[in-house]
């Protein structure tokens, strides 16, 4: 029978129900010695992460989140509580959950002196892949990276970027459901992290898999359909970037008018809020800005510019961990990184 | 976005798969050495020197006469062979720690496959790049004085082999659980010198040592490696069947067969193994 590029068979649906990563009550405890006490990384964490998601894993060092992945993708197994990844229960079935997941590191874990092609078909082999289809999925994988042109090219003469890329082609490879994504741009040039970003757009098109990202990025967390902000080993924050960012404070709608006192009256009585001056202007403090607009202009009143602000992640992540997103990495090891 | 999900294309857990990730180590092995072509040429200096200068100088000055009547050089041309893949086995074990630093052994040990199959790979890869490079070292018979004969020479090759594995496995066992380089590399060197020049590669093991370092000898298992090879060799060179009785290994005055040579190795390498498989599947 024919396969489609992406190794299914035509008309072949698989329907799975269950959530991509489903977490409960995890807890992770590092025994201590004489003179170190126990190390709680995890205390807690309760996740459904649904599939098709991308799904962003947000906190500062040493909140936990490198520890929860590691549980996720079966390398540390948990003190308590339970964790199944894909459908499959990470200590129980450990392999199971290792065929249906890609890992892309931090540090890189490609073999410098194999070519391209030998470290996919490795990866393939490792993986016990249907010979049948490695062939075309691995042409899948290295059209999908833009990297064709290199499968016989030695790994060491590619760049960063280029290295990140064939990284996520070989996590691929196997067809997971899952594909864990740990801060896969960090050490990348912003040319090289946009590219990484359509291909992983383009992946998501092309195939029905749940990314679980971490990142120190603000405008990848951006990118998100859901966000789980981890602090002090517990999930503080578990949603949408739009509904996190309402969460924390007030869209700014900042007018002006030919007659800001004037207007400031109507506004208050006609639309029931409440108004600050500021600078020759009105501002408006609003859960939903984008509605209070047209709003606005129904007073008709003589507006001459208006200019929404809303809260962004970093104010929402400072709300729930009290460190910036973008600091983190100039504290390594820190759970209060302030400037 | 499609509703047809990529449905997995993964083989069950088996034997099957197993054997296949077994494979693609041994494989990676292979390329890698293939690739190392300083590695090739500087694991031949040791022996080409051991053989030539040791055994052209050291046998003109003592001659004849003490090793079964045979010449030095004949007589140490089986232990430059079996010591040649002690050297290329070791470091070939031990590049699990470097794959350890560069982050690749995590593309293995994340793979769904036992640990003891990444092993066992490691192992046999090392061992067949050690045997493939004895391979040249015996193409050098003929320079003193050991015939071309096919069986001797397919027979030494399959022995190196095991020599080899058992060397790899010793290898695996210091290295799978260190993650530096410097740990290892003092702890080789400190095994390796011992392990040779106990062996019976340069002299005699039965009658020329000092009753402590026999029985030392006698403990080391590439002794029996040293001396399967060199009966092999000595049985297709004239008059080398008296000298390898002379010079076999013997327990008390009973001379250990050949073929109980090769269970001792390879029994001693399969142990390693076990053990090496053991430590690294034991989570960390």
């Amino acid at each position: 029978m024919p396969l489609t590029a992406l190794g299914t068979r035509p008309g072949e649906v698989v329907v799975d129900p269950s959530p991509a990563v489903q977490v409960r009550g995890l807890v992770k405890t590092y025994p201590g010695t004489k003179k170190r006490p126990d190390v709680e990384a995890v205390r807690g964490i309760d996740l459904d992460v649904p599939a098709g998601e991308l799904f962003g894993f947000l906190g500062p060092n040493g909140a936990g989140k490198s520890t929860t992945i590691k549980i996720l993708c079966t390398l540390v197994r948990p003190t308590g509580g339970s964790a199944r990844v894909a459908g499959f229960d990470v200590v129980e079935q450990r392999d199971d959950v290792r065929r249906h997941i890609g890992l892309v590191f931090q540090e890189t874990t490609l073999d410098g002196h194999l070519t391209a092609e030998q470290n996919l078909r490795f990866h393939a082999e490792i993986y016990g892949m249907d010979r049948a289809v490695v062939g075309t999925r691995l042409d899948t994988v290295l059209d999908m990276v833009g990297l064709t042109d290199r499968r016989s090219a030695v790994v060491n003469t590619f760049s960063g970027g280029m290295k990140r890329r064939l990284e996520i082609a070989r996590g691929l490879m196997h067809s997971p459901r899952v594909l864990f994504l740990d801060e896969p741009t960090i050490g990348l040039d912003p040319e090289s992290r946009a590219s990484l970003w359509d291909y992983v757009d383009r992946l998501r098109a092309a195939e029905d898999i749940t990314v679980f990202l971490t990142t120190h990025y603000m405008d990848e967390a951006e990118r998100c359909d859901r966000i789980a902000i981890v602090d002090g080993g517990r999930v503080g924050a578990l949603d949408s970037p739009a509904a996190l960012k309402a969460s924390v404070g007030h869209d700014r709608v900042r007018i002006t008018t030919a007659d800001d006192d004037a207007a400031e009256a109507v506004v208050r009585e006609r639309l029931g809020v409440e108004t600050v001056r500021e600078k020759g202007a009105l501002v408006v403090l609003t859960p939903d800005g984008e509605q209070f607009v047209p709003r606005l202009f129904e007073l008709g009143l003589a507006v001459r510019s208006v200019n929404v602000t809303r809260p962004s992640l970093d104010d929402v992540f400072l709300a729930y961990t009290g460190a910036r997103l973008a600091d983190r990495q100039a504290t390594p090891g820190g759970t209060g990184g302030r400037r | 976005m499609t509703a047809t999900v990529a449905p997995v294309r993964v083989a069950a857990r088996g034997p099957r798969h197993e054997l296949r990730a077994v494979k693609v180590v041994w494989q990676r092995e292979l390329i890698r050495f293939r690739t190392d072509r300083g590695r090739i040429i500087s694991s031949f200096a040791q022996p080409l020197l051991f053989l030539f200068v040791l055994g052209k100088g050291l046998g003109a000055s003592i001659g004849a006469g003490t090793f079964g009547g045979t010449d030095y050089s004949t007589f140490l041309f089986p232990g430059v062979l079996a010591t040649s893949v002690m050297f290329t086995a070791v470091f070939s074990a031990i590049s699990i720690v470097w794959d350890r630093e560069l982050g690749f052994l995590r593309e293995m040990l994340v793979a769904p496959v036992s640990r003891t199959s990444i092993v066992l790979g490691k192992a046999l890869g090392g061992a067949t790049v050690a045997s493939l490079q004895a391979l040249v070292l015996l193409a050098l018979a003929g320079t003193v004085g050991v015939p071309y004969d096919p069986l001797m020479l397919l027979t030494v090759f399959v022995l190196l082999f095991v020599v080899a594995f058992t060397l790899t496995s010793l290898g695996l066992l210091i290295a799978v659980r260190a993650d530096q380089i410097q740990t290892v590399m003092p702890r080789v060197q400190l095994l390796l010198a011992p392990l040779m020049f106990l062996s019976g590669a340069f002299f005699p093991v039965t009658g020329a040592l000092p009753a402590w370092l026999h029985g030392l000898a006698l403990v080391n298992p590439i002794t029996y490696g040293v001396d399967a090879v060199r009966r092999v060799v000595l049985s297709v060179v004239d008059g080398g069947d008296a000298a390898a009785a002379e010079v076999a290994l013997r327990w008390g005055s009973w001379t250990v067969p050949v073929w109980l040579d090769v269970v001792v190795v390879a029994g001693v390498g399969g142990l390693l193994l076990a053990v090496s498989a053991w430590l690294f599947s034991r989570p960390e």
